[in-house]
């Protein structure tokens, strides 16, 4: 059904922290990996060995550059997914009732059984987490590894989503959003995470933790210019070589 | 966005087409005999092809039927509800006229309160979006309502009430384009408030995701064509106003009144190919796109 639950006992989500994400994309690798094979039709991908590739991915890295108004530049690596909102616009605008939010957990999910492919939900979605597989003709998103979280055939410490499970810097993070003591809430507490986009609307579960403030580096080196230089020219062997070869004709360069 | 042809032919047409049944439905005209088969055959062919069409752009056509489901939340699945209502009471309206001469006039006002509640939840569809601030207003659906109502006008021959019609739909496409054109920047979304890292300095865009393009950018960052913008806002006036509208002033003609409508028509694609070309999302920020 495309009514959204009034409320969810918990809000199952991602932190993800931009001062720490290196921006190496593997969490887009397992994402891929594992979603490919498992749940619903696998991820396509066309002309993938050709000029122009093209697939479908459910976690994407962009990196952006933020200058402020004074000292350098900052790089900052961005992963994106579907931040399974709780006011979520993709699922009242399906018409079959393929996307839904799951009243128990809060995860917004799509019955690739039940959907037309009508890409509607794609446009009502201001953050680009939703994909029409372009093999399958249906639509992609993130499940937050559904099939991983609850998998009992897993070992415990793999019961988290594939791109959390492999990130190598340790800038992804899950948890129970709506559960104020949860790791995660703190975390999201201290560190002062935030809602992408958050004048749309959609109260995101999914929190962004900004990137720590830079310190500047203390001026050590300021009697090294009035150092004397080491050589000015070479001396010994090396002067005489200078001198040899200079009186060969040929320019110098 | 895409201007994808399905979506234009199908909003074009089935609006021509569900105007024409809402003044067939409250008889005017109230042909009856052949002239009404022929009338009800053009509503239809254009009301059902533009249906037709819609279905061009699904992943999966074949589960259509599903869309009925969700009419309590999904502007989508009321418009499939109306669409078939519309058609339904029509049908037989239409076969009263055509076979036995009969007009039911109750049924024709329920059918052409259906067409026009058609052409409503259509427009709401990309009324409702807030992720494209140019689309979220009231004149989408006031825009589609009149160029409806004045397209159907002049296809069944109704010139008093088209040229009003037409103005009014004229006066709001130009409203709708001056004040569209700023709708995104006052929509407080930007850069800053999509990535949140407004609050360092000045966010810009400096590598993409993927070295090749997307599902997103294929459907959402189109730019084709926007440099003629200008021109076609002109020419789709012309076309779809500035011919019909005198030509509806000079003295009834068949022929005339042909060119008129196909110059309409015509006009009116010109509009919707703008209506989404020109339509920005939001998604377009995280590419440093619009």
């Amino acid at each position: 059904m495309t009514e959204l639950p009034f409320a969810t006992t918990r809000k199952l989500g991602l932190v993800i922290d931009l001062d720490t994400c290196v921006g190496c994309h593997a969490c887009v690798v397992s994402c891929k990996g594992w979603n490919t094979e498992n749940y619903g039709v696998p991820l396509s991908d066309q002309d993938p060995f050709g000029a122009t590739p093209s697939g479908t991915f459910l976690n994407r890295v962009h990196s952006y550059e933020v200058q402020p108004d004074h000292g350098a530049a900052q790089l900052i690596h961005f992963p994106k997914s579907c931040l399974h909102c709780e006011d979520a616009p993709c699922v009242t605008v399906c018409p079959t009732g393929a996307s839904y939010k799951r009243a128990e957990d809060g995860i917004v999910l799509v019955n690739e059984e039940a959907c037309i492919g009508c890409s509607l939900c794609a446009w009502a979605c201001p953050y680009g987490a939703r994909e029409l597989d372009q093999a399958a003709g249906v639509m992609k998103k993130c499940t937050l590894c559904v099939d991983r979280i609850y998998n009992e055939n897993l070992p415990e410490e793999d019961r988290v989503p594939a791109c959390v499970r492999t990130c190598p810097s340790g800038a992804r993070h899950f948890g129970d959003l709506g559960d104020a003591e949860s790791d995660v809430s703190v975390l999201v507490a201290k560190r002062g995470g935030f809602d992408l986009m958050p004048e749309q609307g959609t109260k995101p579960v999914n929190k962004y933790l900004p990137p720590r403030l830079k310190d500047v580096a203390p001026q050590i080196d300021i009697l090294a210019p009035f150092l004397e230089p080491v050589s000015k020219g070479p001396k010994g062997f090396l002067g005489w070589l200078d001198r040899a070869l200079s009186a060969l004709p040929g320019e110098d360069r | 966005m895409n201007p994808a042809p399905s979506v234009i032919a199908f909003t074009t047409f089935s609006g021509l087409g569900f105007g024409l049944l809402f003044w067939l439905g409250i008889g005017m005209p109230a042909p009856t005999g052949l002239t009404a088969f022929l009338y009800f055959a053009l509503a239809y062919a254009l009301a059902a092809g533009g249906l037709m069409a819609s279905t061009f752009h699904l992943g999966r056509p074949e589960r259509a039927i599903r869309a009925f489901t969700q009419w309590r939340t999904s502007w989508l699945s009321r418009e499939a509800w109306a669409a078939v209502a519309t058609l339904i009471v029509m049908a037989v309206f239409g076969a009263a006229a055509t076979f036995w001469a009969t007009a039911l006039p109750v049924l024709g006002w329920i059918g052409a309160a259906f067409a026009m509640a058609t052409v409503v939840t259509t427009s709401m569809i990309y009324a409702q979006l807030k992720t494209v601030p140019r689309w979220r207003h009231w004149s989408t659906p006031a825009l589609f309502v009149l160029l409806s109502l004045g397209a159907g006008a002049l296809l069944a021959g109704q010139t008093m009430a088209c040229l009003p019609l037409l103005a009014a739909a004229g006066t709001v496409q130009v409203h709708a384009w001056i004040s569209g054109d700023t709708r995104f920047a006052r929509s407080g979304t930007t850069m800053s408030t999509a990535t949140g890292l407004g609050g360092i300095g000045t966010v810009r865009a400096f590598e993409p995701p993927h070295t090749g393009t997307n599902f997103l950018l294929k459907e959402f960052v189109y730019v084709v064509g926007r440099r003629h913008a200008g021109r076609l806002r002109i020419i789709a006036l012309l076309l779809g106003f500035g011919i019909p509208i005198p030509i509806l002033v000079l003295p009834a003609s068949p022929w005339l009144l042909i060119i008129a409508a196909l110059s309409h028509a015509t006009g009116v694609l010109v509009l919707r190919w703008l209506f989404f070309a020109q339509a920005e999302h939001v998604v377009g920020l995280y590419y440093g796109k619009r």
